[in-house]
């Protein structure tokens, strides 16, 4: 069953000038209409995201519940696209969401080491898609990758999307692992030919995470995807992006290198906890002029 | 004229051999295309040889050859241009007496002519340390503030005119082994009053595995000449040996047309005229930039 | 799931990029109201601003609006005689008695006064020249105070520079800089030549005169001491004045070929030190190993930086064929994004071409170009109805015989070609009389040295492009230039051996 039986060919990456590019791209002033348009497109495209050890059921209806009504005094805001929970929490998840077009999406694949028998991940993931993940987010096995198996790491992709049934798969690349931008280009390339939906670039449990020269070159990667194949891959962008501010340039950036038809909550996403707060706290500034205070936000 | 051969001083009773002084282009040893020649003369005014009257066609050749042989020596070893040059005064060591009986003929006093050419020689040895140093001391690791690998390199300028000073061996040799040493071709003018040591001298390159083309010698008069040369699109520096300002005016005038680099030296004692500048002048300055990043 | 090519019938893959369907960008102006500019500007001479004599002036204007900035003085022969004289005084009398410690101290002021000033600056730079705020707030600004920066630290370093022959200052520099960098140039200038314990007199370029004044304003407002730096506004006849002044001991001109030829001309004879930096129209290769993205970020960065109004510009492309169609494609999607526009806003790639004569002359080599057979290429961005503006250009199939290869445009403009293996790519970059700069893109190491160090130009960028810093000499080979600016070798074009050889 193996999918990847052709090589991938990257293109090398220059990480001087992605760096150069990167600095270019964040030296566009997004103001007024542009900025409060941008903050609205953000939270649209967050994944609410709780992913600890010391999670529950409460504290998962608390995050659904926020997903459901970000700030009571502004009931004309987006939803956000998903919840992102573990598998053992899909389900009470998918009973607070249910019929708020909010999707459920799971960690799954012994998530975050990955460090598993194929074998169990591949039950995680038919779990987790049992109890109604509309979405799975896979970790790749960097060990495997980083050793120069990538065949293994292509199959196992392969085997994850086919385990997902009709659940979108995002796989998580663990990029703060993989050393070079060459390298994450090459694992870009290699889960797009694999079977992702989305590319990842973070569990959040590494850092760095969703550096913008790492996105970038995932961007690049997704872009040449769909030039090649007329296939349209999406991002996610997950952990260190908490401000309004920084997702705002990751908005810049999609525009300036995939377009406009990126810029939609089917093809990106933003894997985030503290950033929706921020983006309320910028929208309330803009229509109000005045700074906001956090604590005028529900955790 | 043999009477005033330098060479001359042989017995009564044989008649000696003389030499035809020719120009030296491309490794051989040519007359002048024109046809035409020019008298050396001693001190005396008394004629002691004849010599090839170049023309503007000669300089064009000579250019060809000039640039035919710039990149294969530009691109030899630091380390081997120095052998080469080091060599070069071997062999002009091992010919002293001629260049001293040379210079004599020219009016030298022989005991400055002796002088004259250990000079020479030892100039050549200075240069010839130099190929492989003057790039260390003279070119840079720039300390950009971007996360940039920036280095400044010289490399040679390329084809060099020489209007070679009127010193014969000394200043000849002081001006043709820094422009050499630093990977230039040259086309040397000899125009002065003592032009046999620079003919001669083109038998030591010859013989010294300098390649051909590397120092064309030619011989003739500065005003036919020169202007060719010094407005030769194909010449990217001049190097102009004479205190005439008249003479450096005009030259100058005519590299406008490309652009040439002009080193003027308008010194006639050339003891100390001894340095890397005379090497670095006939350089030019490379930056180059490469990011540094993983 | 594997690779499939995009089913028959469908159309073929294609970004949104650029355009205004979508999310866009609002203006972002630059807030001005804190920059204050004169109606009318003089001289500088001896530390005063006074009228021409004659009271004779010149308007500047704002090229993306074509309204009148100020007036300025047109400084006429007498004028130039009046700043060579007060510049002289100051070097005899005052600059190279000076310990060089403390002359160090007044060019580190200048330095902290315009990073102090520094947004005025960009803003004033912008107005005047029409580049965009964010390269003159990012780079022409910060550059010319790094300038003086660098320099400063040399005044009392001099006999370490040049070993074995000790340092001397030259005198009096006359010096001419051009529109396309106005207060970099002047930096570029006035740094080495006063730091190293010169003085100088300097004429901006016509069409932009505005900095290199505030930089007068700037220069007494550090202290430093009359007739040091004196500034003289005008057009090509008072350059002329300044170059061919008799008691100038030192030409530097940064313009175009032209301009230098006449002026190494009327120098010829003289024994007076000079530099010269002048046109270009270099190539940047890009190889089949190229990092591409990368790349055309390089290209972009290479022709459209400041209009391409920029010497150094990597004007024409030579792509290897195997990767040329990948590379023309992205560098068109890349072009789609970028704002031509107000110099002003934030988000402004590319701003108003300098002046009217220079739209002219672009204009016509578009004309020129497709007239040649070339293929023209522009981007679909809206541009504003007054002031001059051209399009980010390709002139695709382009050859090496066409005029818009050969010859240097100063815009947008870019001709591409493609090659086939190394040497040849080698050959057509040299196949020119300039050879100011170039630049290499491969990821392979090897390759990029052997090619940087075969191409005859000065700067050489490998995998980046249109890189500038203080501490790295500039300046051209063959037709493009005669000597280096920045560095050590910067400075020593304003000094002379203490002994002689």
């Amino acid at each position: 069953m193996s999918t990847t039986a052709a090589p991938v060919e990257s293109p090398p990456i220059d990480a001087v000038g992605v760096e150069e590019r990167v600095a270019r791209l964040c030296s566009r002033s997004i103001k007024k209409e542009a900025k409060l348009q941008a903050l609205h497109l953000t939270l649209s495209m967050i994944d609410l995201t709780t992913l600890e050890g010391a999670d529950s059921e409460g504290k998962v209806r608390q995050l659904c519940a926020k997903a459901l009504q970000l700030h009571a005094a502004l009931p004309d805001l987006p939803h956000v696209a998903a919840v992102c929970v573990y598998p053992a929490l899909v389900g009470v998840a998918k009973r607070a969401v249910e019929g708020s077009g909010i999707h459920v999406a799971s960690v799954a694949t012994s998530f975050p080491a990955g460090q598993a028998p194929l074998e169990i991940k591949l039950l995680e993931v038919r779990k987790a898609v049992e109890a109604g993940a509309d979405e799975v987010d896979m970790v790749i096995s960097r060990g495997r990758f980083l050793a120069g198996d990538l065949a293994y790491t292509g199959d196992e992709i392969a085997s994850v999307k086919e385990a997902c049934a009709d659940a979108h798969l995002k796989v998580i690349l663990e990029t703060g692992e993989l050393g070079t931008l060459d390298a994450i280009r090459r694992a870009s390339d290699l889960a797009m030919r694999s079977g992702a939906d989305f590319i990842k670039t973070s569990t959040g449990k590494i850092k760095p995470a969703a550096t913008m020269p790492v996105v970038l070159v995932m961007l690049e990667a997704i872009r040449d995807h769909y030039l090649r194949t007329g296939e349209k891959i999406g991002m996610k962008p997950a952990g260190g992006i908490s401000t309004a501010k920084d997702a705002i340039r990751h908005l810049v950036m999609v525009r300036e290198t995939l377009g406009q038809d990126w810029l939609d909550p089917d093809l990106y996403r933003f894997g985030a906890s503290s950033l929706a707060n921020d983006v309320l706290r910028q929208i309330v500034k803009q229509r109000s002029g005045i700074y906001q205070s956090f604590d005028d936000f529900s955790l | 004229m043999s009477e005033q051969r330098p060479a001359g001083a042989a017995a009564a009773d044989r008649l000696p051999v003389l030499k035809t002084h020719k120009v030296y282009v491309g490794g051989r040893f040519p007359r002048s295309e024109s046809g035409r020649f020019d008298r050396a003369l001693g001190p005396d005014g008394t004629p002691i040889a004849n010599i090839c009257r170049c023309s503007r066609k000669d300089v064009r050749d000579a250019v060809t050859a000039a640039r035919a042989a710039q990149a294969g020596w530009a691109g030899r070893t630091a380390y081997n241009r120095g052998q080469i040059l080091y060599r070069i005064a071997e062999m002009l060591e091992g010919r002293s007496a001629q260049f001293e009986t040379l210079l004599a003929a020219g009016g030298t006093a022989p005991d400055e002519a002796a002088i004259e050419v250990q000079a020479a020689v030892d100039r050549l040895v200075h240069y010839a340390g130099w190929t492989d140093k003057f790039q260390q001391v003279f070119s840079s690791v720039n300390p950009v503030a971007t996360s940039h690998f920036n280095f400044s390199i010289l490399e040679p300028m390329g084809v060099i005119g020489v209007l070679a000073p009127e010193s014969p061996l000394l200043g000849l040799t002081s001006a043709v082994a820094p422009a050499i040493a630093g990977g230039n071709t040259t086309v040397v003018l000899v125009t002065g009053s003592q032009p046999l040591p620079a003919t001669t001298f083109g038998e030591v390159l010859n013989s010294s595995d300098v390649p051909g083309g590397v120092v064309n010698v030619l011989t003739g008069r500065s005003d036919e000449m020169l202007a060719p040369l010094a407005a030769h699109r194909d010449v990217d520096g001049l190097l102009l040996c004479s205190p005439d300002p008249d003479v450096a005016r005009s030259a100058e005038i005519e590299a406008v047309h490309n652009l040439k680099r002009v080193a003027v030296r308008p010194h006639e004692d050339w003891t100390d005229v001894q340095s890397p500048y005379e090497i670095t002048d006939l350089q030019e300055v490379k930056t180059t930039w490469h990011p540094i990043g993983s | 799931m594997t690779d499939s090519t995009p089913s028959a019938g469908t159309a073929a893959p294609k970004l949104r990029l650029g355009g205004d369907d979508g999310w866009g960008y609002a203006p972002a102006p630059e807030s001005t109201d804190h920059v204050e500019l004169r109606d009318r500007y003089g001289l500088f001479i001896d530390g005063e601003f006074v009228d021409a004599k004659g009271g004779r002036t010149f308007e500047t204007a704002n090229p993306a609006t074509e309204e009148k900035i100020a007036d300025v003085a047109l400084a006429s022969d007498a004028d130039v005689d009046r700043a060579v004289a007060a510049a002289r005084r100051a070097y005899e009398d005052v600059w190279s008695q000076l310990a060089p410690r403390e002359r160090g101290k007044y060019v580190y002021r200048i330095a902290r006064v315009l990073q102090e000033r520094g947004r005025e600056l960009a803003i004033t730079e912008s107005l005047d020249g029409g580049k965009p705020i964010r390269e003159s707030r990012d780079v022409d600004i910060p550059l010319a105070a790094a300038h003086f920066f660098y320099y400063a630290g040399w005044a009392d370093k001099l006999d370490y520079a040049f070993p074995g022959r000790g340092a001397r200052s030259l005198g009096v520099a006359g010096q001419v800089i051009p529109w396309n960098f106005p207060l970099l140039m002047a930096a570029w200038k006035i740094a080495p030549a006063i730091a190293a314990g010169n003085t100088v007199v300097l004429k901006p370029a016509e069409t932009t005169p505005l900095t290199a004044l505030k930089l007068a304003e700037i220069i007494r407002e550090a202290g430093v001491p009359p007739g040091v730096v004196n500034i003289v506004t005008g057009a090509g006849e008072t350059g002329a004045a300044v170059v061919q002044h008799p008691d100038v001991d030192k030409v530097a001109f940064t313009g175009s070929t032209e301009v230098g030829k006449l002026i190494r001309r009327a120098l010829a004879g003289s024994g007076k030190h000079y530099t010269l930096e002048l046109g270009g129209k270099a190539a940047n290769l890009v190889f089949e190993d190229a990092a591409v993205d990368q790349a055309v970020e390089g290209i972009v960065n290479g022709i459209f930086f400041n209009q391409g109004h920029v010497c150094c510009a990597g004007s024409r492309l030579l792509v290897q064929e195997s990767v040329a169609d990948e590379v023309i494609s992205k560098l068109k999607d890349r072009m789609e994004t970028l704002i031509v526009g107000d110099p002003l806003d934030k988000n402004t790639d590319i701003g108003a071409i300098n002046s009217r004569a220079q739209l002219d002359r672009i204009e016509e080599y578009l004309e020129i170009g497709e007239a040649e057979g070339a293929e023209p290429f522009q981007t679909s961005c809206p541009v504003p109805e007054r002031g001059y503006w051209c399009r980010p250009t390709l002139f695709l199939q382009a050859s090496q015989s066409h005029r818009v290869v050969q010859e240097e445009i100063f815009g947008p403009v870019l001709a591409v070609q493609t090659f086939r293996t190394v040497d040849e790519g080698i050959a057509m970059a040299n196949n020119t009389p300039y050879g100011l700069s170039g630049g290499v893109w491969s990821d392979k190491g090897a390759k990029a040295f052997r090619v940087t160090s075969r191409i005859r130009a000065g700067v050489l960028w490998a995998n980046t492009y249109n890189k500038f810093d203080p501490t790295a000499p500039f300046g051209g080979y063959k037709e493009s230039g005669i000597g280096r600016e920045g560095g050590l070798a910067g400075l020593h074009a304003y000094l002379q051996p203490e002994r002689a050889a």
